[in-house]
């Protein structure tokens, strides 16, 4: 969730009184946003000899992005509070009526095909109005645009330029201009290699380095306005006293460049001569069909039942009440005059989120105030209460070996390739283990496909607990399966360590008699063993097992016959010494694991 | 034992009623020894003591030297004298040593007990009282000196040096008798036999230290935590989703929760994707040998399950997404059926919510879902994140649920682990609307602390799987591991789950209750 820096007594100017912090605090809350931080306490830095003036953090819904500066914040809570009421946006052309363009051309397409403008006539900035306008671009960057790649936005000064403007996508050795706030000119490649390091821009530059087109502004004197989405020239930079500001904004999603436009326009055309007038501009894209006149502001009328806001509410609330607590919520609604049970809803152009009449009952639900909704319980339910089979499997063995003395642990499910394959003495076929793309570290590169890692990992970090040391698990391992619709299956194991001056074989070996025969599992040896009718609700029996993972002919393979079918269900024995090795294990270790899913 | 000295002390008290002293009653007795024949007495009550510490001096080689033979200014006063007309000053060394002569002389100058005559040494005194001497016999004979200025004087010069002393003072306790019975250490099974257990003196047994260790297996904290959890979703009716499934689709994990393709939480930054195996199938009925299928228990519903429609499912999550369906106008993109079929591991257990939720929709019915396992997110590991921690999930589905009758499931729900107090606060997250953060009120840290989220599930996401408009579905989730952490005080989340954790905290760890604060 992004979190916005506003002035504290500015914002409580504009809501018309102080609040203390936990007045402010509550009305956050009961909005819907979260207020972070108030810095009134604390040691707020100094610049040029200025303390920055008491701040209020504030967390922002992920979606609201309406709310992502002080022009926003201050007035939604005043809608909210009922002392404004939401703008009437309006477009005005500019007095000849001719509209400024921008020409797009074809190339574009193969790059950043949507552009989108407007004009912010006789704005009158100061210091902090100019500093919110810069944030706000920059948190739409960082949010909705998904770091400049979805959408990206330029502002320049409307009198530095002329239109009509052309959006072109042109090889980078034939853009040359100066950017932003520097003095000398170079092409786009020279661009690239000046901005590599760059702390803020050089995280930009992927967008379209390898292109062998980028995208770029000119104005009619061939003036570069700006390279999207990496910075604008220093020609067109607007600065406090710009008074007529053009906004160019390019982008891949055609939804999200509309939403960032509204968004830039509804938020600083309060500080315009003339309050909330946007002047046009005309996208001229034949080749694409996107000639249009831009922004759009239009409130889109959207319907919703007053039964299904009552019935999710748990309200009774009439057409006129519900649309009457709407407008605290900066919409203009009323009662449908044709339809019954239905109001109309005109969505402004500032509430991007809306989609639904479920975003719309969610409204009257917070103006209602959702703790003063009626409460009720939920009684009736068809599901009968019940475990899932494995976990109750699990629990009567995890129970079983515990009161056997032996410590529940819980390691990792994520281990390294060699923790999983390698340190066991155990070679990856490439047909098992499922494998991560993008692990940030060495510690998470698959997923386990043994229980055994993660007790060795913690036996070797609780060397100072005394020895012997008795361990367990029993979790998910996961093994590719290309026969499913994730090419993934989880199985649940049961494994168990133990660490000390002896090698404790017969150790493991006795809790798996334990656990077998708390699962009414009949020890049996051999031929003779499995010809005895006189057979429990299963048999199980072990071989000696020849495996790398294991002191030679101290291993043994468990064999379980359950229902008459027979299944190898895991391995127990002295670990070989250059396991131990690997984990860094001074003393003897012994392991058991199986595979518990045959006993479902 | 080597030397028993039970019985002597015993006999020493019978011929005295006033207390006595180890270090006079046995000098020549350690006072280790000593000691622990008086505790054994001690714990009795056969006796009392107490220990006195005291100061003990002792007089070094060359302070034995002046109480034998006088002091160095002594030794000089007796040559000048012996010297009938005068001592030759350059004689002087030769006559009591080099050590003697320097100090003796000038001590003896200090006090007036000789004079310079020109090349000589004359005494100025008949006699003298070498007050040193006398003082260092005082200490030798009573090991004390009351005067600390003198006594420190002493030790400046390296005369005396001061040890300490332990004696014990003891006498007669309230049940002192002359004979020390040996005591049985235990009841045994031969005592038992041969009716030596009516006479038999048992040992007194410590009340005051704690009992033999128990050798004892341990379940992990976590999981008792796990436990409760369970057990309340039980109480409540709820049955348990099948989660054993790590490894899930965008389009399960992602898409059918109506978050949109570009959404953050799907960044190489947030989620693991998988490299192998690489692609996914589109969704598709599990294989009938599948163990772990739903079972969705048939009560008293009558109707038939009718079958799934897993293209139509796929169809309405594209639409939904890209154009909008069911009322919605969608996020308005180009959805991408690649990006629904990478495989990640998944990021919440809703994925399963979604999953379960779907098989409903055969047969929508109220129902009551949850499940508590282990979810997966890419992120750089410290005090408060893991890549792994647990996802509790609970899931309501009925016809005609309200968000107040969440309110007040919640209240109950949150009730059975001690947390009386809760405030709702409006939300965002991509597929529940309305979105809830719940906050308790925690008694200890005295504020308010989010424990949760909640929400009822998007149209889009539920219409888009078959679950008729008129059924809401509530979902809510919290993690396991923080309610344990501020249950327990666990600032750090490697302290809990991984193989980090210390194993004794394992073992030591109380049972859980949460209902108790």
């Amino acid at each position: 969730m992004p979190t916005i820096s506003v002035d504290k007594a500015a914002l409580f100017k504009e809501l018309g009184r102080d609040y203390t912090t936990e007045e402010f605090d509550e009305l956050c809350f009961e909005f819907g946003i979260e207020l972070d931080e108030d810095t009134t306490d604390s040691d707020r830095p100094i610049v040029d000899g200025v303390q920055e003036p008491p701040q209020l953090k504030i967390e922002i819904p992920a979606n609201r992005y309406d709310l992502l500066c002080f022009e926003g914040i201050q007035l939604m809570l005043n809608i909210f509070l009922g002392r404004k009421s939401l703008p009437e946006y309006k477009l005005v052309p500019p007095p000849n009526g001719q509209l400024q363009e921008i020409i797009v051309k074809e190339d574009t397409t193969k790059i950043r095909p949507y552009v989108s403008g407007a004009i912010l006539r006789n704005v009158k900035f100061d210091a902090a109005r100019y500093e919110s306008f810069i944030t706000l671009q920059d948190k739409l960057h960082q949010n909705l645009a998904r770091q400049r790649t979805l959408v990206s936005i330029g502002t320049h000064d409307l009198d530095t330029i002329q239109g009509p403007f052309t959006y072109e996508a042109l090889p980078p050795k034939d853009i040359k201009f100066a950017p932003l706030n520097q003095t000398q000119e170079m092409n786009g490649e020279e661009l690239m290699n000046f901005y590599e390091k760059h702390q803020q821009l050089g995280k930009y530059l992927h967008i379209i380095r390898d292109s062998p087109v980028y995208p770029v502004i000119y104005d009619a004197n061939r003036t570069v306005c700006s390279l999207p989405p990496i910075i604008n020239g220093d020609h067109s930079k607007i600065s406090l006293n710009t008074t007529n500001v053009f906004i160019e904004i390019t982008a891949l999603d055609r939804t999200k460049l509309e939403i960032v436009n509204r968004m830039m326009v509804t938020m600083f055309s309060q500080y315009t001569a003339e309050e909330f007038t946007i002047e046009p501009v005309r996208i001229v894209s034949e080749h694409n069909n996107e000639t249009r006149i831009t922004p759009d502001l239009t409130p889109r009328i959207a319907e919703a039942e007053v039964s299904y806001i009552n019935q999710c509410c748990g309200l009774d609330l009439s057409a006129a009440d519900i649309s009457n607590r709407l407008t605290k919520m900066a919409f203009r609604a009323k009662p449908s005059s044709t339809k019954a049970d239905i109001i109309e809803v005109e969505i402004p152009p500032t509430r991007a989120d809306v989609l639904h009449q479920c975003d719309i009952m969610e409204d009257v639900a917070i103006a209602y105030g959702f703790n003063q909704l009626p409460r009720s319980f939920p009684s009736k339910s068809g599901t009968v209460a019940q475990p899932l089979p494995i976990n109750k499997l699990t629990d009567i063995i995890r129970v079983e070996a515990a009161m056997a003395g032996w410590s529940e642990v819980l390691p990792l499910i994520l281990c390294s390739h060699d923790e999983n394959f390698a340190w066991l003495n155990r070679k990856d076929d490439g047909n098992t283990a499922v494998k991560l793309a993008n692990p940030k570290t060495q510690e998470f590169q698959v997923v386990r496909t043994s229980l055994l890692p993660g007790l060795l990992k913690t036996i070797r970090e609780n060397k100072a607990h005394s020895v012997p040391m008795k361990i367990f698990e029993v979790s998910d391992v996961a093994f590719k399966d290309m026969r499913l619709e994730r090419k993934s299956r989880n199985e649940r194991h049961f494994a168990a360590a133990w660490y000390g001056r002896t090698s404790g074989f017969e150790v493991v070996h006795g809790l798996l008699d334990r656990v077998m025969a708390m699962l009414r599992s009949a020890f049996i040896t051999g031929e003779e063993g499995l010809q005895n009718p006189e057979a429990a609700h299963s048999e199980y029996f072990i071989k000696e097992l020849d495996n790398p993972t294991y002191f030679a002919g101290h291993a043994a393979s468990i064999h379980a016959r359950i229902g008459g079918k027979e299944h190898v269900i895991g391995q127990f024995g002295i670990l070989h010494p250059t396991v131990l090795e690997k984990y860094d294990l001074k003393l003897p270790v012994s392991t058991l694991e199986i595979n518990i899913e045959p006993f479902l | 034992m080597a030397s028993d000295m039970t019985a002597p002390i015993l006999d020493a008290l019978s011929a005295s009623d006033a207390p006595l002293l180890s270090n006079e009653a046995f000098p020549s007795t350690p006072s280790l020894t000593v000691k622990s024949a008086l505790d054994r007495l001690g714990s009795r009550q056969m006796i009392e003591y107490e220990a006195i510490d005291k100061d003990i001096l002792t007089l070094t080689p060359e302070g034995e030297e002046i109480a034998a033979n006088g002091s160095h200014e002594a030794k000089v006063f007796a040559a000048v004298v012996a010297a009938l007309d005068g001592l030759k000053i350059a004689d002087l060394p030769g006559i009591v040593g080099k050590d003697n002569a320097k100090i003796g002389q000038g001590n003896a100058f200090k006090r007036g007990w000789i004079k310079k005559d020109s090349d000589k040494l004359r005494a100025t005194k008949e006699s003298i009282v070498d007050e040193t001497r006398e003082l260092l016999l005082s200490v030798q004979s009573t090991k004390s000196l009351s005067d600390s200025k003198v006594l420190a004087d002493l030790k400046r010069r390296k005369l005396v040096t001061v040890s300490k002393e332990i004696t014990y003072k003891f006498s007669k306790g309230p049940k002192y008798a002359r004979e020390f019975v040996k005591e049985e250490t235990d009841l045994t099974p031969e005592m038992l036999a041969s009716g030596s257990w009516k006479t038999a003196n048992l040992k007194a047994y410590n009340f005051n230290a704690k009992g033999a260790p128990t050798p004892s297996g341990a379940l992990h904290p976590l999981n008792k935590v796990r436990s409760e959890f369970r057990n309340i979703f039980f109480e409540m009716g709820f049955q348990e989703m099948p989660t054993n499934r790590f490894v899930e689709t965008g389009f399960w994990n992602f898409d059918a929760l109506f978050v949109p393709q570009q959404h953050p939480a799907r960044d190489l930054q947030d989620t693991f994707y998988i490299a192998d195996p690489l692609h996914a199938d589109p969704p598709r009925e599990d294989p009938v040998d599948d163990p772990h299928r739903l079972q969705l228990a048939q009560t008293s519903s009558e109707t038939q399950n009718k079958p799934l429609d897993y293209q139509q499912y796929w169809d309405n999550v594209h639409e939904v997404h890209e154009k909008g369906k069911f009322g919605s106008i969608g996020y308005r993109y180009p959805w991408n059926a690649d990006e629904s079929l990478r495989l990640v591991l998944r990021t919440h257990t809703t994925s399963v919510s979604a999953y379960v939720l779907h098989q409903l929709a055969a047969n929508p019915r109220p129902a009551r879902f949850f499940s508590i396992d282990r979810v997966f997110r890419n992120e750089a590991v410290d005090a408060t994140h893991l890549a792994e921690f647990h996802q509790i999930e609970g899931v309501i589905a009925d016809f005609g649920l309200t968000l107040g009758g969440l309110i007040g499931f919640m209240e109950v729900f949150f009730k059975k682990m001690g947390i009386h107090q809760l405030r709702f606060k409006p939300a965002y997250n991509p597929y529940t609307e309305p979105s809830m953060e719940i906050f308790g009120y925690h008694e200890g840290l005295g504020k308010w602390v989010e424990i949760g989220n909640s929400g009822m599930f998007r149209p889009e996401m539920l219409e888009s799987m078959g679950i008729p408009k008129g059924m809401q579905v509530y979902g809510w989730g919290l993690s396991l591991e923080r309610p344990t952490m501020i249950k327990y005080g666990v600032s750090n989340i490697r302290e809990l789950l991984g193989h980090k954790v210390d194993l004794n905290f394992i073992e030591s760890n109380p049972a859980v209750r949460l209902e108790k604060e």
